[in-house]
């Protein structure tokens, strides 16, 4: 029987295949190609996709997105943790509850929970019309930098919370109980026990906050009116609307790169290889 | 066994699943604009002549082409506009048509045949017509100047909606520097760049296909704007007013064509007869707000309608119009030019 189970890997294996490894190396091979390559015949291999990438353009609208990224992610980070602590510190009857709370949110489509953003911070929008309401001023919200962090805090936080959350529940009480008996006050309990206990559901958090919100296209489009591109925005419109396929994907493997390389720095942090909230 | 008899069964149901997906019936697949149709007439065709309408949108006619050059997925019917048709006839991308299955051709009007992106109307049959303008907020807006310019007012800055096509933003620049929105000059192009730039900081957001609402809204004080745009905006706000700068502005057909990945050409020139009988052509003027290319639906249009300018488009400012045309490979420039603006 044993022997058998094996079998039961194959079509993850082939699902991986075809759509994770084939793709990956599509994109990989348009990368290195001119757009004039047709056919297996015609192929002709360039770096020059990667040298236009190289442009102070395009760098910018990579330092801005891995800036607003970095940005969703630290403000992710500073809600996402008092907010995971809150809900295992709570009583079990009302742990379940809140964190239904969390991931109620991700049952309605994510397109969806966006727009609303769009009626919540338009200039008649609830927000300004609650200001006006109040004697204040009114801002311009929508279609900022401002709101395109908004839009992802709000629609990645959850992938902050859950990570750290599993980390601080899997903790073991006795440990606290100990650094209580041995005269640890409770910051100091905090900063040398429960922190260093709970950094590989933050590592976690980081980079599953982070991914999404660095390559995203649709938030920056809807909320940030397309003024302020994102590295994503950008791959989108090589691809659908000028066509460049080779340079789109070219795009890609550096983000690709970019996205390896930041997690194997963020490993290297990782503290506990055996702790149960890591991803990988 | 029961690991086989379980596989046997899902085999069996996954079939029978997929047979009652695509049946015997034949299936029409349909590429159209957002908001483009009166998606009841899809309904109806099916069910008069018992076939399945896969129906599938865009929102610029760069993106269609992008879409059908992949060769990914096979239309039998696209809708699109006269500049991208001239390019796909001339790569031969669209087939030629045959009118003997289309008789309701004969209510097109003639100021819509013979347009040089299809000059022996062999390829493709008029859609809707209409015109690119300003839809501004009478309340906020001088539009007295009656220019282009106004869209680079910097008293209307965070309150301006631009559109994220790039042949109708580098034609309201050109057309506001004097030059033709045809343009194949590269010096002119880069000019008309420059006050796409100057313009970037007062827009609010680059959006196709969500203008009407911002403005309906009253979100911003002006957006650029197709004509049938504004007409449905203006019926939800009477702020609203729409103005065709004097300097000229496009005019453009949307027309629908089939292209050479076509399986099934008679039953889309089927549905494009069904979709020119009169009484289609009323309900989706009804959907659409476009100004109408049919004889004889426009004689049982709504007075209101035929008193919008935007619906109703006057005669002078039709003769200072230009149409837009493919600029063949110097297209790249301007999507090279757009993608600049876009990243900046």
């Amino acid at each position: 029987m044993k022997n058998r189970t094996k079998y039961f890997a194959y079509p993850y294996i082939i699902w991986i295949i075809i759509f994770i490894a084939l793709p990956a190396f599509l994109v990989l091979l348009y990368s290195i190609t001119t757009k004039e390559s047709d056919g297996i015949t015609t192929i002709q291999f360039t770096l020059e996709n990667f040298k236009n990438f190289f442009n102070p353009l395009y760098l910018n609208i990579l330092w801005d997105s891995i800036y607003l990224a970095a940005v969703s992610t630290i403000i992710c980070l500073l809600i996402g943790y008092p907010a995971a602590f809150i809900i295992s510190n709570a009583h079990l009857s009302r742990r379940n509850t809140l964190l239904f709370l969390c991931i109620l949110p991700m049952w309605m489509n994510m397109l969806l929970r966006t727009y609303a953003w769009m009626t919540i911070l338009g200039n008649n929008g609830i927000l300004n019309n609650l200001f006006s309401l109040l004697g204040l001023p009114t801002f311009n919200l929508l279609y900022t930098k401002g709101a395109t962090v908004m839009g992802m805090v709000y629609n990645f936080l959850p992938f902050m919370i859950l990570p750290i959350y599993t980390a601080l529940s899997k903790m073991d009480r006795g440990l606290l109980e100990a650094a209580d008996d041995l005269g640890a006050d409770k910051k100091t309990v905090f900063i040398k026990v429960i922190l260093p206990l709970s950094m590989p559901g933050v590592i976690s958090g980081i980079i599953m906050v982070f991914m999404p919100a660095v390559s995203t296209f649709i938030i920056p489009q809807l909320l940030g009116g397309n003024k302020n591109m994102m590295i994503g925005n950008l791959v989108e419109r090589l691809f659908i609307i000028n066509g460049d396929w080779n340079f789109g994907s070219a795009i890609s493997i550096v983000m690709m790169l970019i996205i390896l390389l930041s997690m194997s720095i963020m490993n290297k942090f990782d503290i506990d290889k055996e702790g149960g909230a890591r991803l990988w | 066994m029961k690991r086989l008899i379980l596989i046997i069964i899902i085999l069996v149901m996954v079939f029978v699943l997929a047979g009652c997906s695509s049946g015997d019936r034949e299936v029409l697949n349909i590429l159209n604009y957002d908001i483009y149709i009166d998606r009841d007439l899809l309904k109806e065709f099916e069910n008069e002549h018992n076939v399945r309408i896969k129906y599938d949108t865009y929102s610029t006619p760069e993106e269609m082409y992008i879409k059908v050059k992949a060769g990914a997925s096979s239309y039998d019917l696209i809708f699109s506009s006269e500049y991208m048709i001239e390019r796909m006839i001339d790569e031969g991308m669209v087939n030629k048509l045959n009118f003997d299955n289309i008789p309701n051709y004969k209510y097109i009007d003639q100021d819509f045949k013979n347009h040089p992106y299809d000059p022996n109307n062999e390829y493709s049959v008029p859609y809707f017509w209409g015109t690119l303008g300003i839809l501004y907020n009478k309340n906020t807006v001088d539009v007295s100047s009656n220019s282009w310019e106004i869209l680079w007012d910097e008293n209307h800055s965070q309150r301006i909606i631009m559109m994220d096509s790039q042949r109708d933003s580098f034609g309201a620049a050109l057309k506001l520097l004097g030059y033709s929105m045809n343009t194949v000059d590269e010096n002119e192009l880069d000019e008309a760049k420059d006050l796409l730039l100057k313009q970037k900081p007062l827009v609010m957001a680059y959006i196709t296909d969500g203008a009407p609402d911002i403005m309906v809204n009253e979100e911003a004080n002006m957006a650029l704007v197709w004509s049938g745009e504004a007409v449905a905006a203006m019926a939800e706000n009477e702020n609203l007013d729409f103005v065709i700068p004097k300097e000229g502005s496009n005019i453009w057909i949307d027309a629908m064509i089939i292209p050479s990945t076509t399986t099934n050409q008679p039953l889309a020139e089927k549905f494009i007869n069904f979709l020119c009988s009169t009484e289609a052509t009323l309900r989706n003027i009804d959907e659409v707000w476009y100004s109408t290319v049919h004889t004889e639906a426009i004689k049982e249009v709504d007075e209101e309608l035929l008193n919008n300018p935007a619906f109703n488009i006057p005669q002078e400012d039709i003769d200072k119009m230009e149409m837009f045309r493919d600029p063949k490979e110097f297209i790249d420039l301007y999507t090279q030019r757009w993608t600049e603006i876009a990243v900046q």
